[in-house]
């Protein structure tokens, strides 16, 4: 048992974080959901006038629904990819390591990255694609290419690097705990009833694992989704994502309703692909995380 | 040969996870003012010419005061409101916790926006202090998760022994179970001091003048690249190497 909280004590703790949330975050949510639906006027001066008029435009104007979903795609690509890079690592610390303090470095060597500087990550790509960078001075002393390749960096390509990179730890954490929960016994009983070692992989180790892919693809997908970086940094003229076009238009462009509107359409998606992967994650747990 | 399959790839995607932030490192040192392969001549005029930036160090500077008011702003906050959670059943309080952790879940640039068109509303100007503002929001999603886990190891018999010896719950709060997980704190702590560091989604909207680190460095990037973004880069992956070092060390004595 214990002694009871008076509700001014239990208020004292609680209240400052509640008011903090309410002020500064709630709030302004509500506030962008309410300028979404108003309009701007030359000046690109907020109308209070409730109209559906930006939403209607996402979804009729090409610019708008076009960018969206080439987004999506190239999110689903980067999740794809940083699940296909992670994947050996992860199965190799996870089975083929034995020793557990081998285990923990080589775990580390993962987690590391995920908390060096974004800039700083996205930045070393520019040094290696560039124009005079490495990889086509790689090209040009092996002569497989007689002229420095310009379409390198700055392209859709080097954002979808860029974002693979970034966003390869944040797969391979919960892989790598997925896999390392799956017990070794239930391994080596499929190896025992004659299983190869593809067939193990594929037909144990995949399923099993399977909750921790998705909720690491899940975090790649809807991070693409609202990556707003990569594509002004390494990407070409023509490499727009959805976030982009919000940041112009609460910039350059100057229409903030349009850009709430963009933002709680992304907003609505990402809380949706959440929803999906959530479902699809306890359908396919077969341990129950302790 | 599979085993030999098996090395290679996992050693090969460490080389990617790895070899970009080595390059920094070693194009850091290079003499060159293009980052050009293969480098021609090594010095450490890079690094010379970062130390005598004034925009670059004041960047710096205004980093680490946002970075340090952000963190003990939202662990005063974010301490005992996670207490209470771990503590209390209220009306709300499964809401509350999806609340904290919107700033994380939710992408940066909707966050940003967001604040950006109502701070001015409520009398809060574009500016490090806003910044600040939009550092603690998501510090606070930080601080809650990295302490609930930690409150919940915490032996209920500490807490016991404190009101059987006429402490009072708040008393009992401030001097026997924040000292008992200082550890947890001063790791948290450490956490988001290194993101509010890195904040580029938030703050990119936020900031008037004065820029942090990464913005002024984004900018750099923007101009043109110079090789001093390779100098500040490595410092700055050092500094995050250490910070980790640290934080993993407090977290690891958490679990003793």
């Amino acid at each position: 048992m214990t002694t009871a909280y008076s509700n001014r004590a239990k208020a004292f703790l609680l209240l400052p974080m509640v008011v903090w949330l309410i002020a500064f975050l709630l709030l302004p949510y509500v506030f962008i959901f309410a300028q979404s639906l108003m309009k701007s006027d030359a000046f690109g001066n907020v109308v209070v006038e409730f109209t559906a008029e930006s939403y209607i435009k996402i979804f009729t104007s090409k610019l708008y629904y076009a960018t969206l979903l080439k987004t999506l795609m190239m999110s689903c690509l980067v999740a794809v990819s940083c699940v296909i890079i992670s994947l050996p690592l992860c199965y190799f610390i996870a089975f083929k390591v034995q020793s557990e303090s081998r285990k923990t470095m080589l775990y580390t060597l993962i987690v590391l990255p995920f908390w060096v500087s974004y800039i700083v990550r996205a930045y070393s790509w520019k040094i290696i694609l560039g124009q005079f960078g490495i990889l086509n001075g790689f090209l040009l002393t092996t002569g497989l290419i007689t002229e420095p390749l310009e379409i390198i960096l700055y392209s859709d390509f080097a954002t979808i690097i860029c974002l693979v990179y970034i966003l390869t730890p944040f797969v391979a954490i919960p892989m790598y705990t997925a896999l390392e929960q799956i017990p070794k016994s239930l391994v080596e009983a499929a190896k025992d009833l004659g299983a190869g070692s593809l067939t193990t992989f594929f037909r144990i180790i995949i399923p099993l694992g399977l909750p921790g892919i998705i909720s690491g693809a899940t975090f790649a997908l809807v991070l693409t989704m609202g990556d707003f970086l990569a594509p002004i940094l390494l990407g070409g003229p023509n490499t727009l994502f959805i976030s982009n076009i919000v940041q112009n238009l609460f910039g350059t462009s100057n229409d903030k309703p349009l850009g709430s509107a963009v933002g709680i359409v992304i907003l609505a998606l990402i809380v949706l692909v959440l929803e999906v992967s959530t479902y699809f994650e306890k359908k396919y747990s077969s341990f129950k995380s302790s | 040969m599979r085993r030999i399959f098996t090395t290679g790839s996992a050693a090969l995607v460490l080389a990617f996870i790895y070899l970009p932030l080595l390059t920094i490192i070693w194009y850091s040192f290079s003499a060159e003012s293009v980052n050009s392969f293969p480098i021609k001549a090594y010095s450490l005029e890079w690094y010379k010419v970062m130390a005598n930036d004034e925009s670059l160090l004041r960047a710096v500077g205004n980093s680490l005061r946002v970075a340090f008011f952000s963190t003990v702003i939202a662990l005063f906050i974010g301490v005992p409101a996670t207490f209470a959670l771990h503590k209390f059943d209220f009306i709300g309080k499964k809401l509350l916790e999806r609340i904290v952790l919107m700033p994380i879940t939710l992408p940066g640039i909707v966050t940003g926006v967001a604040m950006l068109s109502f701070f001015p509303k409520i009398g809060v100007e574009l500016s490090l202090v806003a910044v600040g503002i939009g550092h603690i929001t998501f510090l606070l999603a930080i601080v809650v998760t990295q302490l609930l886990s930690r409150f919940k190891r915490l032996d209920p018999n500490l807490e016991q022994a404190a009101y059987d010896l006429g402490a009072t719950p708040l008393t009992t709060f401030f001097t026997v179970i924040i000292p008992n997980i200082r550890t947890a704190i001063i790791g948290a702590a450490l956490l988001c001091l290194v993101l509010s560091m890195d904040e580029i989604p938030v703050t990119f909207f936020l900031i008037a003048r004065d820029n942090t680190l990464p913005i002024e460095i984004y900018g750099m990037m923007r101009r043109g690249i110079t090789p001093e973004v390779n100098a500040i880069s490595t410092l700055i992956f050092l500094a995050t190497i250490v910070i980790l070092i640290l934080s993993l060390r407090f977290s690891r004595k958490t679990n003793d």
